[in-house]
């Protein structure tokens, strides 16, 4: 199985003092300097949709965004492009990407936003690729726990499929102690 | 691209109906052409545009970061179009027509914005659905996927016939004179992608109404509007055409009072023919319908109409596509039953919802409710929420609005709260449709490379400021319309809002301020029966500012009853000006009030440099332009299909290629050829090979005449091709269509008017 176009999304921790809206002056600095690996074109605010995707900064290859699907805040980093590599090798890039997000964030807005690197969740974001199946579980669990475990560096998580509805993309959860 | 592109192919082989299935591949083929540089870039632009792939803003390559304009790194590769960056994100339109849709749509929608889109999906003013930040390249794979559910982004886009809207209530409305939905729906079958609309100068957008008073079809603002009447007891349409917002907005003018319903696709062909033949084509400020009734005068253009559909040969098709459309009603999935009464415990918001966004319908014991979306924009999820209530309650019955909202029709009397509860849950119970809350905005310059200011940063300002308040305001505030453009384009339709604003810029201070100027005077009601004028360019930032004023004295001076379209009447614009003249003059510096000198939600320091050339007006490219690339394309996928190892396939579409050249040449003399091989070969030989015009011996012209020829004769004999007879055939067919360039050009030059 071949798990393209990764989403990682790693969840604020408490309450976040931080007005949503001070991010999208960030991520303009972010495209205007070119400041992430992936070259960003746009900011999009999306703050007015209930639970939605909050502010992303647009790329071509890959999105970064203040994230609030579901009703959780989190940062998150959108992989668009396909990469070469193992599936472990895009799971650890993706978690990467999104870290380096949440520790710019983290430090733009200190003590207002604390963003966990232990409660994360990953999503496959193509149905055809990877359609949300315990199948699907069963086929990537091992490359995806071998991408958790290369990016924490300790085997010491819990990994569990979301499942529920079908129509939903694959994703899993993963909560790690330390 | 994305890595599941070829695997949706797979998935879907057979699924999707014809000719869509075919016009998705051709179109999949047509990007590989244009990547290999093989089409035009002005050929390609106008071809994804009418696949319904869009501009959207910095597909230029440049961005203004608040300082000054830098040029974003993308890959050095072919453009989308000219200056058009081939990996900028794209929008892709979708036509919904008549804003019918069904849960299955919805899903798919959802599945659309999750994985190719930023999670949301948005309804527009003329009840499609936009996707943003779209790759190119994933187009096919997502128009596979829309069309395995029946829906095309097919014309929604370029000089063609864009989307059929008509009235959301079409059907369930009491006052409608009867329902429209059939013959919209059998009016976008006609015209999608019919020969006889494929060389506009510009788009053109028909509407349908049920009725002459309301506002829900907007005929009046279209190129082509229908609104529902009787005569004698028949059935027909008052059809009106010519109409338009824009920078230049015309109400349509009424070429018939009544139209049979027999003779409505009839003549709708006969204008598409009229304005084919003689719209503006060069200027494209110039090249709407509208332009061209003026030119005329409605009486000439009415005489040209009826003498072009005296001439029409009969087409089965005008009652077929009627008599299919008139099988699909819709019917309810619950018995109906009266509203019950409030609870006593009812939240506020569950009151205002049901007084703003409940309605009741014709058929007894049903009622339409309204979900309404803010800037018409839904997230993924949400969209799978709704289409779970739409199935649980009623039949799936849906349509979108052009206010930019979701209708579920159908629903009981006895379900409608526990509907508001599902929708409550999903975040969908929003009260304040249709009323002042319901603001409507184009995209601006969020996605649009014509924005001038943020429409939608605007338009969220405003509904974080009405929200609270809103329904403490008097009814005849909470009754007004809010439409918001980003330029003077009239994309949120504001020319018939009762506060209308479009997006300008003003130097102030020396510093460029983003304005919008204020419109008053627009009537939503009657179809869109006014337009209004704009009174003064105000700074954004005081854009609230003016409501309030505006609305406080509506309040003050209003007589007993006085819609405010009458009260701008009576009382003129000149008393509106004076109040708002206080919010343009001595405006602060910038170190006093820097946010003047920044557009709502864009921190930025606002420049107008950002703005880009607006695809709208699409190319104007010939009908001979697209046949034949249509035949440079099938010569390539005869390639393929041999490269496949398919002899047979590739040397029979090499053939087919010549064939649409042929044809590319013919129509240049012969509007009406047919697509019979025998007729196209006739033709040619007698108006290009016989006469001579195709003989160029510096281009071997006419020895490429016999490939063609004999590629005809050999056609339906059996004859077997090897690869080699393959490969010989196909290179016959380049060399055949290459000469019909050459010849093509030669043409043009002559005669540059016809071409």
């Amino acid at each position: 199985m071949e798990l393209q176009h990764l989403i990682a999304k790693f969840f604020t921790v408490g309450d976040s003092k931080l007005d949503p809206a001070q991010v999208v002056n960030l991520m303009h600095r972010w495209v205007a300097k070119q400041s992430m690996p992936e070259m960003l074109v746009d900011v999009a605010e999306l703050l007015h949709v209930p639970k939605g995707p909050g502010v992303i900064a647009v790329g071509n290859d890959a999105d970064y965004a203040l994230d609030h699907t579901d009703g959780r805040w989190g940062v998150l980093y959108r992989r668009k492009s396909t990469l070469a590599g193992t599936n472990a090798d895009r799971v650890v890039q993706a978690l990467r990407s999104a870290a380096a997000a949440a520790q710019l964030i983290e430090d733009e807005f200190k003590g207002q936003i604390t963003v966990s690197r232990h409660d994360f969740e990953l999503i496959v974001n193509d149905r055809a690729l990877a359609p949300n199946t315990p199948a699907t579980f069963a086929a990537a669990k091992a490359d995806l726990e071998a991408g958790v475990k290369a990016f924490l560096g300790h085997a010491d998580f819990k990994l569990e499929a979301q499942g529920g509805d079908p129509r939903r993309r694959f994703a899993v959860s993963v909560k790690s102690a330390k | 691209m994305k890595a599941s592109q070829d695997l949706w192919k797979k998935l879907l082989q057979g699924k999707i109906a014809e000719p869509l299935a075919s016009e998705i591949d051709a179109f999949e083929n047509e990007i590989e052409l244009r990547k290999l540089g093989k089409i035009d870039e002005k050929v390609f632009a106008e071809t994804r545009l009418r696949r319904g792939a869009y501009g959207q803003r910095y597909d230029n390559g440049q961005r203004h970061d608040g300082t000054e304009s830098r040029k974003l790194p993308f890959a050095d590769k072919p453009t989308k179009g000219p200056g058009t960056v081939w990996d900028a994100p794209g929008m892709l339109r979708i036509k919904v027509p008549f804003g019918g849709l069904n849960p299955a749509q919805i899903e798919v929608m959802a599945e659309l914005a999750d994985e190719y889109s930023d999670g949301i999906a948005h309804i527009t003013t003329r009840q499609d659905f936009q996707l943003h930040f779209i790759h190119i390249e994933n187009t096919p794979a997502i128009m596979r996927r829309l069309g395995a559910v029946g829906i095309t982004s097919r014309e929604a886009c370029g000089n063609a016939v864009r989307n059929v809207t008509g009235c959301p209530y079409a059907g369930v409305c009491a006052c409608e004179t009867f329902d429209i939905t059939p013959y919209a729906r059998a009016a976008m079958l006609f015209l999608l992608g019919h020969p006889d609309a494929q060389e506009f100068g510009r788009k053109f957008k028909p509407a349908f109404s049920g009725c002459a008073d309301q506002a829900c079809g907007l005929a009046y603002m279209h190129d082509i509007g229908y609104i529902a009447a009787t005569q004698q007891g028949a059935r027909g349409f008052k059809v009106v055409v010519g109409g338009g917002l824009g920078a230049v907005p015309r109400q349509a003018r009424v070429l018939s009072e009544f139209i049979p319903l027999e003779e409505f696709l009839p003549v709708t062909q006969a204008v598409c023919r009229i304005y084919a033949r003689h719209g503006e084509k060069k200027n494209r400020n110039q090249a709407r319908i509208k332009f061209l009734v003026d030119k005329w005068g409605i009486d000439k253009f009415r005489e040209e109409v009826f003498a072009e559909r005296a001439k029409l040969k009969p087409d089965p098709r005008w009652t077929e596509y009627l008599e299919a459309a008139l099988k699909e009603g819709e019917t309810a999935l619950r018995p109906g039953a009266d509203l019950p009464a409030t609870p006593a415990n009812a939240s506020e918001n569950l009151r205002h919802w049901l007084k703003s966004n409940v309605k009741p319908q014709r058929q007894k014991g049903y009622y339409t409710a309204t979900v309404a979306l803010p800037l018409g924009d839904i997230t993924a999820e949400q969209l799978r929420q709704f289409a779970d209530i739409a199935r649980r309650y009623t039949k799936g019955t849906i349509r979108t609005t052009v206010e930019q909202n979701f209708i579920l029709r159908w629903v009981s009397g006895a379900d409608i709260l526990a509907v508001y509860e599902a929708l409550h849950a999903a975040d969908l119970s929003g009260a304040g449709a249709n009323n002042i809350l319901d603001i409507v905005a184009c995209p601006g310059t969020d996605t649009c490379k014509l924005g001038i200011s943020s429409s939608r940063g605007l338009a969220g300002e405003l509904r974080t400021r009405l929200a609270t308040k809103s329904f403490q305001m008097d009814q005849a505030i909470q009754n007004l319309h809010i439409k918001i453009s980003g330029c003077f384009n009239s994309c949120s339709q504001h020319g018939v809002a009762d506060l209308g604003f479009y997006g300008s810029s003003r130097t102030v201070n020396g510093i460029k301020v983003p304005h919008f100027q204020v419109v008053v005077g627009g009537q939503w009601d009657n179809n869109g029966g006014a337009y209004g004028l704009p009174i003064v360019a105000v700074p954004t930032k005081r854009i609230p500012d003016a409501i309030e004023r505006i609305t406080g004295f509506y309040l003050q001076e209003k007589q007993k009853a006085e819609n405010f379209h009458s009260f701008i009447k009576r009382v003129g614009k000149a008393p509106i000006r004076k109040l708002l003249d206080p919010l343009v003059e001595n405006l602060p510096t910038p170190d006093v009030e820097p946010g003047l000198y920044t557009d709502w939600g864009d921190p930025r320091s606002y420049s107008i440099g950002d703005i880009g050339i607006g695809e709208c007006s699409g190319e104007v490219v010939s009908r001979f332009q697209f046949e034949s690339t249509a035949a440079e394309r099938m010569v390539f996928e005869a390639g393929l299909y041999l490269e496949k190892g398919d002899a047979q396939q590739a040397g029979e579409q090499a053939y087919k290629a010549m064939l649409r050249g042929a044809k590319a040449l013919v129509q240049m003399q012969y509007d009406d050829v047919g697509n019979d091989p025998a007729e196209i070969v006739a033709e040619f030989t007698e108006r290009f090979h016989d006469s001579g015009l195709f003989a160029d011996p510096s281009v071997g012209a006419a020895k490429f005449a016999t490939y063609f020829f004999d590629a005809h004769a050999a056609a339906g004999t059996g004859k077997k091709f090897t690869a080699d007879l393959a490969h010989q055939q196909i290179t016959e067919a380049q060399l055949f269509i290459d000469a019909v360039h050459s010849c093509y050009n030669r043409l043009r030059s002559a005669a540059p008017a016809k071409a």
